[in-house]
């Protein structure tokens, strides 16, 4: 099943503080994303992976293309849908992580796991189990559990970050380098649950320069090619 | 749902148009923030948005229920009692806003008494759970709020502000002129309460850092004129108007 399907996506940044430099990056992008299939973005640094990425997460607006959904059982363009509704399919269906948490002052590392889960509506006792659970999972020592993230290392910022981001069964996953940075431990304790994100039916597209991890959990590749310079 | 709509406000003072043909709206339960530098006009539109100052022409429609209707329509007294209690506004210097001169308990009292509670037992049992609720010890409930730090009246503030359950919220600049960590104290505390409590709220700041994390979406606004809006995220991270690009540019990274 077509989970998302992306077609002749442009995206040109024009930087108008650079006596307005257009820098063109995609240019008739596409793909399809299948339930239960992951997908990972090749290509050279500068190619545009993870312009692509945020462009299906609706971070960076398209000027042209369509990026269609399902959510609640309909194909939706996310590039032509109103903010209340881009939020809605951020909440529901659609995760984007990467490897950096964007910390909150003061928020406990389990409620910034448990946070999208209370999103979705979750009971409070169920999405801090979750939270705790997944914390564990990903070998965050319980005592930092209740401290904020934002005094944690580099590794264990990104640790909490991963586990926000699979404390949700989200259909569709967007992954820029999760593992980057990761030891080999941790690495394959991503691995699985990406493997197991699959096996209950989620579509992932993914960047990952490991190929280990690329090996792993791909079922195909689309390679991107930086487009040459134009007026 | 649409809760609150602006449509084509002007605004002059003498020759400077503080509001220039400004639209916008609000839906219920959403968090937006306006932003721009000093002299853009964002705190022109609270204000105007709030009805606290007519605009020279253009229209605010509010749904109280029955639809959009315009504000100006309602007359004085219809438009106090909506500011009073489906409305509520935070102000930058809480002692604009709070009587010093009157207790803690007896600040938060007053809002409750003018949107109609009168059991004295409950008002003060009220405003306890409030000071608590906004991090102040409740043994401070008599206390006088000129004994209060500026994070404190600020936090007591939003206490005397929330207390009527109001649907909507606009504030202006609600962190300005408060050190760092009391600054993340009270965001904090905010975005907790506005997504506890289902707020709609209108949020005036220059502050980049105060928009990404209370926002859902951003009003960028110059020189009285709305250049940009957008998902929070989408505006910060791909800003597309030259102004927008300077303005997250500017921000030094933490």
């Amino acid at each position: 099943m077509i989970v998302l399907d992306a077609a002749g996506l442009e995206k040109t940044f024009v930087l108008h503080l650079q006596n307005g430099t257009r820098l063109p990056v995609l240019r008739g992008a596409g793909l399809t994303l299948r339930a239960g299939r992951c997908v990972a973005l090749t290509g050279p640094s500068g190619a545009g992976k993870s312009t692509l990425l945020r462009a299906l997460y609706g971070n960076y607006r398209v000027s042209a293309g369509s990026i269609r959904v399902r959510h609640r059982g309909a194909m939706i363009d996310m590039a032509d849908a109103p903010p209340e509704r881009v939020i809605e399919i951020r909440r529901e269906t659609l995760g984007y992580v990467s490897q950096f948490l964007r910390a909150m002052p003061r928020l406990a590392a389990r409620d910034v796991v448990a946070a999208p889960l209370l999103d979705r509506g979750a009971a409070a006792e169920a999405a801090a189990a979750r939270a705790r659970a997944m914390l564990d999972r990903l070998g965050i020592p319980t005592p930092l559990h209740a401290l904020p993230p934002v005094t944690f290392s580099g590794g264990e910022q990104q640790r909490v970050n991963l586990a926000r981001a699979f404390a949700c069964e989200w259909p569709i996953l967007l992954l820029d380098e999760p593992t980057a940075s990761l030891d080999a431990a941790n690495r394959d304790i991503v691995i699985g649950l990406m493997r197991e994100a699959k096996a209950r039916g989620a579509a992932l597209l993914g960047i990952f320069h490991d190929r280990h991890v690329r090996d792993a959990v791909a079922d195909e590749t689309l390679s991107l090619e930086p487009l040459k310079e134009s007026a | 749902m649409t809760l609150l709509q602006a449509r084509d406000l002007r605004k002059r003072f003498g020759p400077v148009a503080a509001l220039d043909d400004v639209s916008l709206s609000l839906r219920r339960r959403e968090i937006v923030a306006i932003v721009g530098e000093s002299g853009s006009g964002k705190s022109t539109l609270l204000n105007v948005l709030s009805g606290r100052i007519a605009p020279d022409s253009g229209t605010v429609l509010y749904d109280e229920g029955e639809g959009l209707s315009p504000i100006a329509g309602r007359g004085e007294a219809r438009l106090r009692h909506l500011q009073r209690t489906r409305w509520g506004f935070v102000q930058q210097d809480p002692r604009q806003a709070l009587r010093l001169s009157v207790t803690a308990g007896g600040n938060i009292g007053e809002r409750l008494m003018v949107s109609g509670a009168r059991h004295y037992g409950d008002i003060r049992a009220t405003a306890a759970r409030w000071l608590e609720t906004v991090e102040i010890d409740p043994a401070r409930l008599d206390d006088l709020p000129r004994t209060f730090s500026g994070g404190m009246l600020q936090r007591l503030q939003i206490a005397a502000t929330l207390v009527t359950e109001p649907e909507l919220v606009f504030m202006d600049e609600p962190t300005g002129g408060l050190d760092v960590s009391v600054q993340a104290r009270i965001l904090d505390l905010v975005r907790g309460l506005v997504r506890r409590l289902g707020l709609a709220v209108l949020l005036v700041t220059h502050d980049i850092g105060v928009a990404r994390l209370l926002a859902d979406r951003l009003v960028v606004m110059r020189h009285g004129r709305i250049v940009e809006t957008g998902l929070t995220d989408q505006v910060l991270d791909d800003p597309h108007h030259e102004y927008t690009q300077l303005l997250v540019s500017s921000v030094l990274p933490a």
